[in-house]
């Protein structure tokens, strides 16, 4: 049996699944839910000075696809718009009565040292294992001049995550937004402003729709809309490459990373930590499906672990990033044709229309007897891969190695790159 | 003394030893059922798809190229480019790719033996055996049109060319609706008080509820420039010769008129029916509790008609509903899935089995008698001469309808035949110049709505051509 437990940056949890700072942990009701679901940690929903936020009703919109809700998810609430103090003595219960679990407190007060220095000091006293600094939120506070207003300026994030340092003991982790140029930028800042962790990512500027009746943004708060912050699965892919750059950033090298983007299963959460991730943090997946998938996640991620022998998170956490290259490290000889198991094919045909109408027409549609019948014509196939994705059936279409006895040569060695170093 | 199921298969052949005799009463009633479990058992058999589970269904499709549905499908529709439509709530646009191909797209959607046809061939039954549910989907897009109650098609400018159409059913409904948007006038002569065919005569009330078949026949005529004339038989009121020379051109979509006979003594004793005129009075009987049906019903045949008329005795309250067939399952022109309906729905289909005789008591049926067939080594049938008797109070005929040639054959304006049927070429001309055909009554037609509605719309096209040269 797999052993789940991990130490994140000096925050234990039992398992590395955690509820990420977002209206499911919004106050102890929900959190101890959570915990009674199972979930290893929480961040909690973000705190700020009071008065409390105001929030506007409609909040969520989303995007769904061949019927399958949810697939993008986007919000416009602000952070906690509850009273300070009764978000403290809630978290100070709750970490009091589960001593297990990760709690961290998520912060956002304006850019200045003193309100810093005074909440990480309220914080410390409720035994909160650690903060986060909430510079991702891209909307409602970045137009105060917090959330993504800090995190799009290096400068800011190192500044504040220096003050968090220096005026508390507890573990601080820096949640960094997507919605700038270079991920690196920011994660690098949050590095030198001695940061003991980065989680990433907070959610992208979106619409998801327009509501073509009301010709306006969804979601509608009486006929207008505001860009509101993407989430769901739509964003785990975007995630991915952002916690890769990260981890393969000689500045960044060795940072823990909590993974966040579209995180609702077991798969996924494995995948973010073959990138490096120590923890994980859900949110959409439960506010679709309730705190009850956690259950998945944490047999799924054992029973895989169990399968593949790995003991700890840390026997393949990293595994994937060695393999995580820029493009031109890649095998110029690697050759791929696409085969097609006539047994299983099905007939649709798209394989040979997506190859001949968009990419390189190497694959045939003829009829055999009335029949038909789709074949690769080897020489025009580049292996691109298109086929393989577009046809319905698994296995059906595989590409077959093809390039015999020829060495690795990246495109700097390649002598039809003009600048190669092979180039006579 | 009545014997039922299992006790008349064992008595049975004591019966015929004792040449009937023992007494057994004919019990045919109406009112067998509630009219609630009559309301329920002729209730929509395939209630239609919500917006929601449509849009699921659609996005199964995998929108193939050349698709093998499209090619199953006798009109030709464009099965990906109209699910594809359902799917981004351009419904409007799904529909009118169905209705452009396939006027009765509607009906067809309803009554089409989707299993052999696109289903049968779509690619998701190759892979996994289940379908994207296209005749439900074409359901869902025709209805949403249809209940906007907009004619979505127009009228070319007027040819002042006149076309007689004989028959409203499918293929003579189909012709007109093609000749009038391509600005011809049609008239349509119809035998029957009411258009639509087969659609509004023959097919189960639950795959057509809510009186469909009319709304659909005015949807069609909606367009304009169509004339129904009922009351009218070719034969009878109506002359080839005179619809000849009265227009431009003629189209005769007639159907099938008879019924095929058994051939045995006893055929028209009371209790025994003709499926297809059963079905008729069934559809046309607003109050199913009026409608008498036998305890025990036995119906010869293996086509649709003998599904139908079987699972709607069963339906009506019958309750021993038994087919019998002179092959095997395989042999049955009713689909795999028909079959399967007919016996969940308790009916009993034995097959191997070939009518030799009708034994009638006071007059009526009480027994049919079969003979046991093999199937030789040439594919010939052959009886074993080993004998059963089915009790049965009413006995329905179902093997089959045959064209009448007469009102064709027997004037001075005289059409070649072809197996027993209209003969036309390619392009449905028959015999006679600026005479064409199409549906039941041709040569080589499978007698399904879809084909007749083909038909209808190819010689249309046919036929204008022929008026733009006259």
């Amino acid at each position: 049996m797999a052993d789940l437990s991990y130490n994140f940056a000096g925050i234990k949890s039992p398992n590395p699944f955690w509820l990420a700072s977002a209206p499911p942990t919004d106050k102890e009701y929900n959190v101890v839910r959570a915990f009674e679901a199972g979930w290893g940690g929480v961040v909690w929903k973000t705190l700020g000075e009071d008065p409390p936020v105001v929030n506007v009703s409609s909040r969520y919109g989303a995007v769904q696809l061949n019927g399958q809700r949810m697939m993008g998810f986007s919000n416009i609430e602000l952070i906690t718009d509850r009273p300070l103090d009764v978000n403290l003595e809630e978290i100070a219960r709750v970490k009091k009565n589960w001593p297990d679990r990760a709690v961290v407190v998520s912060l956002m007060v304006p850019c200045e040292e003193e309100p810093w220095k005074r909440i990480l000091r309220e914080v410390e006293d409720t035994g909160a294992d650690g903060v986060e600094l909430n510079f991702g939120c891209p909307h409602g506070m970045s137009e105060r001049g917090m959330g993504s207003a800090v995190g799009q300026v290096p400068e800011y994030v190192e500044m504040v995550t220096r003050w968090c340092k220096e005026h508390s003991d507890l573990p601080v982790i820096v949640k960094l937004t997507p919605n700038i140029t270079d991920i690196r930028t920011a994660a690098r800042a949050a590095v030198r402003g001695g940061a003991d962790a980065v989680s990433l990512i907070n959610t992208i500027n979106s619409i998801v729709s327009v509501d073509l009746d009301v010709m306006a943004p969804t979601p509608i708060v009486d006929g207008k809309g505001a860009h509101a912050g993407y989430c769901g699965p739509a964003v785990k892919h975007i995630a991915l490459n952002m916690v890769a750059e990260i981890a393969r950033d000689p500045e960044c090298r060795g940072i823990p990373v909590s993974g966040i983007g579209g995180i609702a299963n077991w798969r996924d959460g494995a995948e973010f930590m073959a990138l490096g991730c120590g923890s994980v943090q859900v949110c959409t997946a439960a506010m679709h499906y309730g705190f009850r998938i956690v259950d998945d996640m944490i047999t799924g991620l054992s029973n895989w672990m169990d399968e593949k022998g790995y003991r700890t998170i840390d026997d393949f956490r990293s595994m994937a990033v060695p393999n995580v290259a820029n493009w031109n490290e890649l095998n110029m000889n690697y050759d791929i044709k696409a085969r097609i198991n006539q047994d299983s094919c099905i007939k649709c045909g798209l394989c040979h229309i997506t190859c001949e109408d968009t990419s390189h027409q190497a694959i045939t549609a003829t009829r055999v007897e009335g029949a038909r019948l789709y074949e690769v014509v080897d020489k025009e196939c580049v292996g691109c891969n298109l086929c393989m994705l577009a046809c319905p059936v698994d296995n059906c279409i595989t590409m077959e190695r093809v390039d015999k006895d020829k060495p690795y040569m990246n495109w700097n060695q390649d002598p039809r790159n003009p600048f190669s170093t092979a180039a006579e | 003394m009545v014997f039922q199921g299992h006790e008349a298969a064992i008595f049975a052949p004591l019966f015929s030893n004792m040449n009937m005799g023992v007494r057994v009463m004919s019990d045919i009633a109406a009112g067998r059922l509630s009219g609630e479990e009559l309301a329920e058992n002729f209730a929509d058999i395939h209630p239609p798809l919500d917006a929601k589970s449509a849009h699921i269904e659609a996005s199964r499709c995998y929108f193939c190229y050349d698709a093998p549905c499209m090619e199953a499908c006798p009109t030709g529709i464009d099965i990906p480019s109209f699910i594809r439509k359902i799917s981004t709530d351009n419904v409007r646009g799904s529909a009118i790719d169905i209705l452009e191909e396939n006027i009765m797209g509607g009906a067809c959607a309803r009554v089409c033996p989707t299993e052999v046809l696109c289903e049968g061939a779509c690619v998701r039954t190759a892979q996994e055996g289940k379908p994207v549910t296209i005749g439900a989907l074409q359901r869902f897009a025709t209805d949403w049109l249809m209940e906007k109650g907009e004619q979505p098609f127009t009228r070319a400018a007027t040819t002042g060319k006149k076309v007689a159409i004989i028959g409203a059913g499918p293929a003579g409904l189909s012709a007109a609706h093609r000749l009038s948007q391509l600005g011809h006038d049609c008239e349509v002569f119809e035998a029957l008080p009411k258009s639509g065919g087969l659609n509004e005569y023959g097919i189960a009330d639950y795959k057509v509820v809510d009186n469909f078949a009319q709304k659909e026949v005015e949807f069609i005529l909606g367009l304009g420039g169509i004339t129904v004339h009922h009351g009218k038989k070719l034969g009878q009121e109506l002359a080839l010769g005179t619809l000849r020379n009265d227009f431009d051109a003629v189209f005769i979509g007639s159907g099938l008129g008879a019924v095929q006979a058994l051939a045995l003594e006893g055929e028209n004793i009371e209790g025994v029916f003709n499926a297809v005129d059963y079905i008729a009075d069934l559809r046309q009987t607003p109050d199913k509790s009026k409608l008498p049906i036998g305890r025990r019903v036995v119906i010869i045949g293996g086509g649709s008609t003998a599904i139908d008329i079987a699972v709607k005795s069963k339906r009506l309250g019958a309750e021993d509903v038994t087919i019998v067939y002179r092959r095997g399952a395989d042999a049955m022109s009713a689909t795999a899935v028909e079959q399967k309906f007919a016996q969940t729905n308790g009916v009993k289909i034995k097959h191997w089995m070939q009518p030799v005789g009708i034994v009638s008591d006071n007059g009526a049926v009480s027994a049919v008698e079969f003979e046991y067939t093999k199937q030789g080594s040439d594919g010939k049938l052959t009886g074993t001469g080993e004998k059963t008797i089915l009790p049965a109070d009413m006995l329905f005929k179902a093997i089959g309808q045959v064209f009448v040639p007469d009102p064709v054959s027997g004037t001075a304006a005289q059409l070649e035949l072809k197996g027993g049927r209209i003969a036309v070429d390619e392009r449905y001309a028959t015999s006679l110049d600026g005479v064409y055909a199409g549906g039941d009554c041709i040569d080589g037609n499978v007698g399904l709505t879809v084909a007749a509605v083909q038909d209808g719309k190819k010689a249309a096209l046919a036929i204008n051509d022929y008026l733009a040269k006259k």
